[in-house]
């Protein structure tokens, strides 16, 4: 800080550090904030719970519930008929579509993560020739719109007759350049490098040294990788909605049928929507805190 | 292959049973050892890295590079081939006034997304910056939209954006304000398309920003606080110009993104062709309608192209103009973390200045 004020030091109260009682915390904002940064905080949570309230609202009555004018705030009873209602649509193929996104967004991302922690490993801690080249040429291909591959993927897979096939969502995803260079980026600096000579020293062959000191030290990153490959997978719209068939579609797929075939009963489509999110709602609980510092361990080294 | 009285952890020292203890081995295996170790050395990067690159070859590359070669093309979907014919397709996409329509339009639903999501993102990383009680809670909870997939939140945003019984034009109505025509017109559609992104990116970018706030050093503010400077202040002059590389991550990551915007447009009205009138049509919706919708897939690959090439030249732009309107305070090279340590010295011999205790605790704590 270059800037030196001038005006007499009026330290305001709570920055003065209170060694006695806070001597853990951080001392310059230390002290807990007011009512405006939890006010704040609280009108953010509450937008960010409103949508999932409202479909529920709009989920669980009937078809006239968003055109009555003074509609109650309270949800009705018509949740579980309108769910269904969605799951016995013959058009929408609710089971077949759910376990299509499992199925799929599973197999996606332990590919992803097996294909990324070898040559994350490769990436982070061998040296060979051009390897470096190659992480720069893999980490530009990250700017690369899917848009820039679906004309010849689907040429592609049409000659194979595949198209309407779930592997056709499948295996253009089984590899992310993503997957390598976070990989790469937190095997880096989660070895050190004397425990891989270590392990040379000691004769473990190249293969073993990975199995044995790369592949513990990369589980925490690894499911990280495997909980955002799962979710983006899950939520992947455009290329599933292309190349899948309105008979054998994922989630989002059969979301977009719902709308079309029930656009005058929001109701249905609404409970639709939630009982899609449901699944990854679970996860969320359970994986929701990895996620949170999944981002937040990215964005340093991003 | 020396002594074991080096070897470090438990699990490498097991590594060396199957080629047997290695000190009783006679000296012409160690050489062959040796030479088969090195070959170990050299050749197993290339195969832990060729299951990735290939499968990345086949499904990654090949489609990209194939693309170039169908956009120069008049593609024949029943022969499955094509003519060549130069760049006809090119100049056939850039003379559909469409083309400029969903340009227009990706641009704006992409400004009204990034800007007003930007800002907001910075400010609720501020206030999850501070000492807040129930942090993890806090954290999830802003979380959370970005686990819904984007064609629900499309679903139930044009639900409350209908034009007729609209959540928001009910309540509008309310106050007395007369109902905004959210898909006749154009930018009021666009408006309601980026509140969908908004809502479900603004807590991801949000949690990558308080990342990087928690990365500063405290003893600037410190500093900062002593010198008499408010909360605001330091806030504009600390906490921005360090943001600096995140920002420009975030910003960059954002139009690769958002400039290739499919599902919320998509899902807005019940046929997701963009409007009569094409009021959100974007890129990539122009782009399914022409490869899906007509079926002609030497224009879509060059449309393909031509968005790649706007993502590129919009992602460089972007870097030379955060450059310069975020101030380089915070840049995070040798120079500035010099300045960094010397600002914390500082504000350490003023804390001795004014008899207060030392900030080892703290860093301790840290």
């Amino acid at each position: 800080m270059t800037v030196m004020n001038p005006v007499p030091l009026a330290i305001p109260e709570e920055n003065i550090p209170n060694a006695g009682k806070r001597s853990k915390a951080r001392v310059v904002r230390g002290s807990r904030p007011g009512w405006f940064v939890y006010t704040s905080l609280a009108i953010v949570l509450g937008s960010a719970i409103f949508p999932f309230y409202w479909s529920f609202l709009i989920g669980s009555g009937d078809a006239s519930t968003i055109r009555d004018p003074d509609m109650s705030w309270w949800p009705g009873g018509n949740f579980l008929d309108n769910a269904a209602s969605v799951i016995n649509d013959p058009a929408v193929n609710f089971w077949r579509a759910l376990w299509n996104s499992i199925y799929s967004s599973a197999l996606i991302a332990l590919s992803v993560v097996f294909f990324s922690t070898l040559a994350g490993w490769a990436f982070a801690k061998l040296r060979f020739r051009g390897g470096r080249w190659l992480l720069v040429f893999v980490v530009a291909t990250m700017a690369v719109p899917t848009q820039l591959g679906v004309v010849p993927l689907y040429i592609l897979f049409s000659d194979l007759g595949w198209t309407g096939n779930i592997g056709a969502i499948i295996i253009p995803a089984l590899t992310s350049a993503f997957g390598v260079f976070w990989m790469t980026q937190y095997l880096q600096q989660a070895v050190p490098d004397e425990l891989i000579e270590a392990a040379r020293v000691d004769g473990a062959s190249s293969f073993r040294t990975f199995l044995t000191v790369g592949l513990p030290a990369a589980r925490p990153a690894a499911a990280m990788l495997g909980l955002f490959t799962f979710v983006s997978a899950w939520n992947n719209f455009f290329w599933p909605f292309i190349v899948l068939d309105r008979s054998d579609p994922t989630l989002p797929v059969a979301l977009s049928l719902l709308q079309s075939n029930y656009f005058v009963d929001y109701s249905i489509v609404l409970a639709g929507v939630l009982l899609s999110t449901i699944p990854l709602l679970i996860l969320f609980v359970f994986a929701g805190k990895q996620l949170v510092s999944g981002i937040m361990a990215g964005a340093v080294k991003g | 292959m020396t002594s074991t009285a080096t070897a470090p952890p438990s699990s490498v020292e097991r590594s060396k049973d199957p080629a047997g203890a290695p000190v009783r081995r006679p000296p012409r295996r160690i050489a062959f050892g040796h030479r088969l170790s090195r070959w170990d050395l050299k050749l197993s990067p290339y195969l832990y890295i060729s299951p990735f690159f290939i499968l990345f070859l086949v499904v990654g590359l090949f489609p990209i590079a194939y693309t170039a070669v169908i956009s120069f093309m008049d593609w024949d979907l029943v022969r499955n081939s094509g003519t060549f014919i130069g760049f006809d397709q090119y100049v056939y996409v850039l003379t559909q006034p469409k083309f400029w329509i969903a340009l227009r339009n990706t641009f704006s639903i992409f400004l009204l997304s990034s800007i007003p999501q930007l800002i907001l993102a910075i400010f609720i990383a501020a206030m999850l910056d501070q000492n807040i009680r129930a942090k993890t809670f806090w954290r999830m909870g802003v979380l959370l939209p970005y686990v819904m997939a984007p064609v629900a939140v499309a679903l139930i945003f044009s639900n409350m954006f209908g034009d007729k019984y609209g959540l928001v034009n009910t309540t509008l109505a309310d106050l007395g304000i007369p109902p905004i025509p959210w898909h006749s017109d154009a930018f009021a559609s666009h408006i309601a398309i980026a509140t969908m992104v908004n809502f479900r990116w603004t807590g991801y970018n949000t949690l990558i920003l308080l990342a990087a706030m928690q990365a500063i050093p405290r003893d600037y503010y410190e500093a900062a606080a002593i010198d008499g400077a408010s909360k605001f202040r330091q806030f504009r002059a600390i906490t921005v110009p360090s943001l600096r590389p995140t920002l420009i991550f975030v910003i960059i990551t954002s139009t690769i993104g958002g400039l290739q915007i499919f599902d919320e447009p998509r899902m807005y009205d019940q046929f997701g062709t963009g409007g009569a009138d094409s009021q959100w049509l974007t890129i990539t919706l122009y782009l399914y309608d022409i490869g899906w919708g007509q079926w002609n897939f030497g224009r879509a690959a060059a449309l393909a192209w031509i968005l790649f090439l706007i993502i590129l030249a919009i992602g460089i732009v972007n870097l030379l103009v955060t450059q310069k309107v975020v101030r380089d305070e915070g840049r995070r090279d040798a120079g500035s973390r010099r300045e960094r340590r010397a600002a914390a010295a500082s504000a350490r011999r003023r804390r001795h200045d004014h008899g207060e205790p030392t900030l080892d605790t703290q860093e301790a704590a840290r």
